[in-house]
């Protein structure tokens, strides 16, 4: 028994926001340095009626599209901006989609990394036989939590929804995983005004808010990453130059940038894609997997590296093949 | 090492090295917001293999401040 990964769709909410849009009310904050440093020229944006289940919900009606949908018997949902405190949106996502009420859903909490954890829920559900089918759906809408004034994080995050179909195979196709979670750097990507401590209780007028210590999170990124990619690697039993292509988180050009020069990896083996998107959480590796794919960069056979990390912190990898 | 020191810091912030002294307070550059920030403290992992805690890197003041922390922690 094995398990592959067998299509992703993803959704872009319509809304589009530009370095030139931002430049206009931010002046300091050239829209060409932007795009040169971040590596942003535009983000999707979702609508104040908009929500990650909505963004979730469109990509998996594209995924199912000539799927037989009474074959998903379970639905794994990762996001951090859910429609409800309670209940799950993967319930609600159940119907909306019409799928079998004989099946179970759940949402889990992760940012980054998430993609990683759910690949790796997925493969366990199915190599242990309980299912076969597997809809993996990623949605994200942090831009509800950044503040209007906030540059730094406006540029940097998109919104998106992603899903993903997982089924059983007869060879495995997705490989060994290497984990990781360090609560330590909890405070320094953090939503922190609406929680439970604060009785989930805002000020007139104050939205929750986004904080995010870049620094720290580029500090903890370099010290991690290298690691886990060399983790990954012996769990797998592979050398570094028998993968094909790696595809990072993409958190920003000059972290991915600095990455690659840390591990020694040719430029074009590695991913760099979030010029019309930016870092949309959860949904960068689904999106890259699948542009990688459309664009000739990957191919059926191929042993790709997927590796996540950010918010947690929560950090994790794989190595898949197409 | 102080001339190589202020060329990667200069670069790292797109300015000229002659318009830098090690007695400027690098916040109050024009061009200092969280994108130089983060190529300060890539181009000291870069170059000297050191991270800066971000707490550590707020209590550094003007430009020599940062060339005397790298100078105590190559030590080390």
């Amino acid at each position: 028994m094995g398990t592959k990964i067998k299509k992703i769709e993803y959704y872009l909410p319509e809304k589009i926001l530009t370095n030139e849009q931002l430049e206009e009310k931010f002046p300091e904050w050239p829209a060409s340095k932007v795009e040169d440093k971040i590596g942003v020229k535009q983000r999707h944006i979702a609508k104040s009626d908009e929500t990650s289940l909505d963004l979730a919900t469109k990509a998996a009606e594209k995924l199912l599209e000539n799927e037989d949908r009474d074959h998903i018997d379970f639905v794994l949902f990762c996001t951090q901006s859910p429609e409800y405190l309670l209940p799950t949106s993967a319930c609600i996502l159940q119907t909306r989609l019409g799928l079998r009420t004989d099946i179970g859903a759940l949402d889990f909490n992760l940012g980054c990394s998430g993609y990683i954890y759910g690949l790796s829920l997925a493969k366990a559900l199915i190599n242990s036989e309980m299912c076969k089918n597997i809809l993996f759906v990623t949605g994200e809408t942090y831009s509800k939590f950044i503040a209007e004034d906030d540059i730094s994080n406006r540029s940097i995050f998109g919104d998106a929804g992603s899903a993903t179909l997982i089924t059983n195979s007869d060879v495995d196709k997705i490989g060994e995983f290497v984990f990781g979670t360090d609560g330590n750097g909890a405070e320094n990507l953090i939503v922190k005004n609406l929680s439970a401590r604060n009785s989930y209780i805002l000020n007139e007028g104050e939205r929750p808010t986004l904080y995010m210590n870049g620094p720290e999170i580029f500090n903890f990124t370099i010290e991690t990453i290298p690691l886990l990619i060399k983790n990954v690697l012996s769990n797998n039993k592979i050398e570094l130059i028998d993968i094909d292509y790696i595809i990072l988180h993409q958190a920003n050009k000059y972290i991915l940038e600095f990455l690659i020069s840390q591990i020694g990896l040719g430029p074009n083996k590695c991913h760099i894609d979030m010029l019309n998107y930016g870092n949309t959480v959860s949904n960068t590796i689904p999106i890259a997997l699948k542009d990688a794919f459309v664009q000739g960069k990957i191919h059926s056979g191929d042993k790709v590296l997927l590796a996540g990390f950010g918010v947690g912190y929560s950090w994790g990898a794989t190595i898949i093949t197409i | 090492m102080n001339e190589d020191f202020l060329n990667l810091f200069a670069e790292a912030l797109e300015k000229e090295p002659s318009e830098i002294t090690f007695d400027d307070e690098f916040r109050n550059y024009e061009e200092w917001n969280s994108l130089a920030v983060l190529s300060i403290i890539a181009m000291i992992k870069q170059n000297y293999d050191i991270t800066i805690p971000r707490k550590e890197f707020d209590e550094l003041k003007i430009v020599s401040d940062l060339f005397e922390y790298i100078q105590a922690h190559r030590q080390k």
